[in-house]
């Protein structure tokens, strides 16, 4: 093929796509014919670039500028001022936030400097679908090692020395399961790769399988040439159609090759591997229950020991490593141990991959060293909170974990620090909270979830989430009672105790962790009916200050349910029987009338609106005489 | 397709990373063809065609062919401005297919810049 002067990578990741990257992909291919620049710019679909803030984006090789928010009708004249003559367009390029410049090229986004690419270091640079981009980036180089130069045992070895963790949530070490597995006389043996991604806002298992499935594949067949299995599942949720795709390719290519199956490349080495396909529930995720699931029973946790390292799927001793394990495995053999160890904590080497979601101006998903602290998180790599608002709290470890306040800004995470402060690493999901949010709604909203994901069998889950959900629904609604915080407290803790998996054993942690840092919030709630954040709906009520409305109608035409009387040059009035509180007159109302507010509390029960709409003319004479009376009197 | 053996798969490999220098970048030296309006009508296109060829022909994989604006010398367009690590950027002007053959062969392959066709070394000064 004759060599082309540029590469698109175009982000193909399933954030993309919804913005409409395949979109893109045939605007840009018919655009490059159109202009006849087909022979000499290649176009690269890829998997997630991370920056998914920005989707649909692609950044532009070799130059690496950075373009995103793309739309198909930027195309003809990306394709024309850049790809032809040569001018990169600005207006198509990132810009931080309240910045003019915007930020050419992808190296000096502060998104993309302070991260440290191991697990992801082909994301945005190969194409997942090709497996030949996968071996120029040294892929299979690791596998060869261990086929050709290391016994099974010093894999393990190697492993345990890196001082690996499992990614899925627990932290457990990845060479100590691997080395029980090892050592049970049972066979076959069995490794699983555990997909079944599913705290909300998280995606760094899909985004791996997603960018580099090869990095996937070629890992877990170290894991079985290391504990001496045979054969291999992926463990992945229907939900992830694309993921499965780009899986389904990436194993049939490695099984073409040789990298598969019987005999790989001539070692006398075999092992294969199918895809599992979960329905999406959430305690799949729970090594027990996936067992369950893919031997075609109900998908029920039993109890630990025998472990599945002992005692696994079909009753055979099986390793099951969550996706990003299983990911960084090939990159520690080729690097080896001691390179990896130095990366990270005392307790917690190499990496971790985050997605960043919720109140944060970067969006997107992230790698970064362990002991990085949540400040250089937020503030740097997610640059900051949006429209200047205070950072309240970050929620990490999805529904298992717990909200870290503003007082531990600037600790190092690791494992260890994050379950010192009520919350854990969990699979990396990591949701970044302002100061518009109610810590009551946060905890209502990740009960309501595990509630629903319960699998039934211990009660103290299943009905104690119920009952959990039951009280922080009646407080979210202003009709807590004296105790109810304390009885949150007696059974959070009993359903922590009195569970069998890590399902109901962690799901009290968003209440517990609130509560340890924003008791304040729930006792206003309980007792002043006053939702401080002015989240909750039951608690807050909009009102139009009559001394600041104009009359201008613009609330009353865009409320959605005609709650707003007045007319032109009248002020408004709000019928809070009819209102829905959508918050919809608060938007329109113009910042420099803001005659609409959002109370909650005993302000809400104080301020009384007008009776009827009145003229603004006549109210405001009225007010002004009322002053003066006021006055004379003093 | 056969399995591979190690060989074939370092074979592969070898040959996979061919295809992928330009996101790898590592580049020792830039040609850059001017692409103005100017540029284009004067022919610019068939010299970045040349420039790919002759690319293609030397089998080097740390050079990178690219593109601006007008240089604002439009009176000798086509033009090119080849920059090497380490050393001044010379700018080339009246090109045809054949000199830019000439050039990659002299300048970027054997490290004596083309001084026949060459308008200028070095940059021009910031007001």
């Amino acid at each position: 093929m004759a060599p082309q002067r540029i590469e698109l990578m175009l982000c193909t990741g399933t954030g993309c796509v919804a913005g409409g990257s395949f979109r893109l992909k045939t605007a840009l291919e018919n655009e490059l014919a159109r202009q006849g620049l087909k022979d000499e710019v290649s176009l690269v679909p890829t998997g997630c670039n991370g920056f998914c803030g920005q989707g649909p984006l692609m950044v532009v090789m070799p130059e690496q500028v950075f373009y995103g928010w793309l739309k198909e009708e930027d195309i003809p004249f990306l394709v024309q001022e850049h790809f032809l003559k040569g001018r990169p367009v600005k207006k198509l390029m990132f810009t931080p936030p309240e910045k003019k410049e915007p930020i050419p090229l992808l190296g000096d986004i502060p998104f993309f400097r302070k991260q440290m690419l191991l697990v992801l270091r082909n994301k945005g640079v190969i194409d997942p679908e090709k497996i030949t981009d996968y071996l120029a980036r040294d892929g299979y180089v690791a596998l060869e090692k261990v086929l050709t130069s290391m016994s099974p045992e010093e894999v393990v070895e190697e492993i345990t020395k890196s001082g690996l963790r499992g990614r899925g949530g627990a932290g457990f070490p990845t060479g100590v399961k691997w080395t029980v597995c090892r050592k049970e006389p049972k066979t076959p043996k069995y490794v699983i790769c555990n997909c079944d991604e599913g705290d909300p806002g998280a995606y760094m298992d899909r985004s791996v399988f997603e960018s580099d499935p090869h990095s996937v594949i070629e890992g877990q067949t170290i894991a079985a040439y290391a504990i001496g299995a045979s054969h291999g599942y992926i463990y992945v949720r229907s939900e992830y159609p694309l993921a499965i795709k780009r899986m389904q390719i990436a194993l049939e290519q490695a099984q073409e090759f040789g990298l598969l199956g019987k005999n790989i490349l001539g070692t006398g080495f075999s092992f294969d591997l199918e895809i599992r396909e979960g329905s999406g529930a959430f305690v799949c995720g729970e090594e027990t229950s996936l067992i369950h699931s893919i031997e075609g029973q109900s998908p029920e946790p039993h109890q630990r020991p025998p472990f599945p390292a002992q005692v696994g799927i079909w009753g055979c001793p099986t390793v099951i490593n969550n996706v990003e394990t299983l990911a960084n495995v090939p990159i520690i053999i080729t690097r080896g141990a001691d390179w990896y160890s130095q990366i990270g904590t005392p307790t917690s080497k190499g990496t971790k991959i985050f997605s960043l979601v919720g109140k944060i101006n970067n969006t997107g998903l992230i790698e970064v060293p362990m002991g990085i602290t949540l400040r250089e998180i937020i503030y740097e790599i997610g640059g900051g909170i949006p429209d200047n608002k205070l950072f309240k709290a970050v929620q990490t470890g999805g529904p298992s974990g717990g909200c870290i306040p503003n007082a531990h800004i600037d600790l190092p995470i690791d494992y260890e620090s994050l379950k010192e402060v009520g919350s854990m690493m969990g699979s990396g999901g990591m949701i970044v909270m302002d100061e518009d949010t109610c810590m009551v709604d946060v905890s209502k909203f990740f009960i309501q979830f595990t509630n629903d994901e319960s699998c039934g069998k211990c009660t103290v889950c299943r009905d104690g989430s119920d009952a959990l959900l039951e009280v922080l629904t009646r407080i979210a609604n202003g009709e807590g009672q004296d105790g109810d915080v304390e009885f949150l407290e007696e059974l959070g803790a009993v359903v922590k105790d009195a569970s069998m998996c890590g399902l109901g054993q962690t799901l009290p942690n968003p209440v517990l962790s609130t509560l340890k840092y924003f008791r304040d919030e729930y006792i206003a709630h309980v007792r002043d009916k006053n939702c401080p954040a002015k989240a909750c709906k039951a608690l807050i009520k909009y009102y139009i200050d009559p001394d600041k409305c104009p009359g201008c109608t613009l609330c009353l035409k865009n409320c959605p349910t005609g709650a707003i009387k007045g007319e032109t040059k009248h002020v408004h009035v709000i019928d809070q029987t009819v209102c829905s509180k959508c918050g919809e007159c608060l938007e329109v109302c113009p910042p420099k009338v803001s005659a609409v507010v959002k109370v909650s509390g005993k302000e809400a029960q104080e301020l009384q609106s007008l009776a009827a709409p009145a003229p603004v003319k006549e109210w405001r004479a009225r007010r002004a005489q009322e002053s003066s009376t006021v006055n004379t009197r003093s | 397709m056969a399995k591979l053996t190690i060989d074939d798969l370092r074979k592969k490999r070898a040959e996979a990373q061919k295809g992928l220098y330009l996101r790898e970048g590592e580049f020792r030296g830039k040609i850059t063809v001017h692409m103005g309006t100017c540029g284009i009508a004067a022919g610019a296109r068939t010299i970045v065609a040349a420039f790919l060829e002759e690319l293609e022909k030397s089998g080097l994989k740390d050079i990178m062919i690219t593109t601006s604006g007008c240089a604002g010398l439009c009176s000798k367009e086509p033009m090119a401005t080849v920059e090497m690590l380490n050393s001044p950027p010379v700018k080339y002007g009246e090109l045809t297919p054949e000199k830019a053959r000439t050039i990659f062969k002299e300048h970027i392959v054997g490290g004596t810049a083309a001084v026949e066709y060459a308008l200028g070394i070095g940059s021009e000064r910031g007001a």
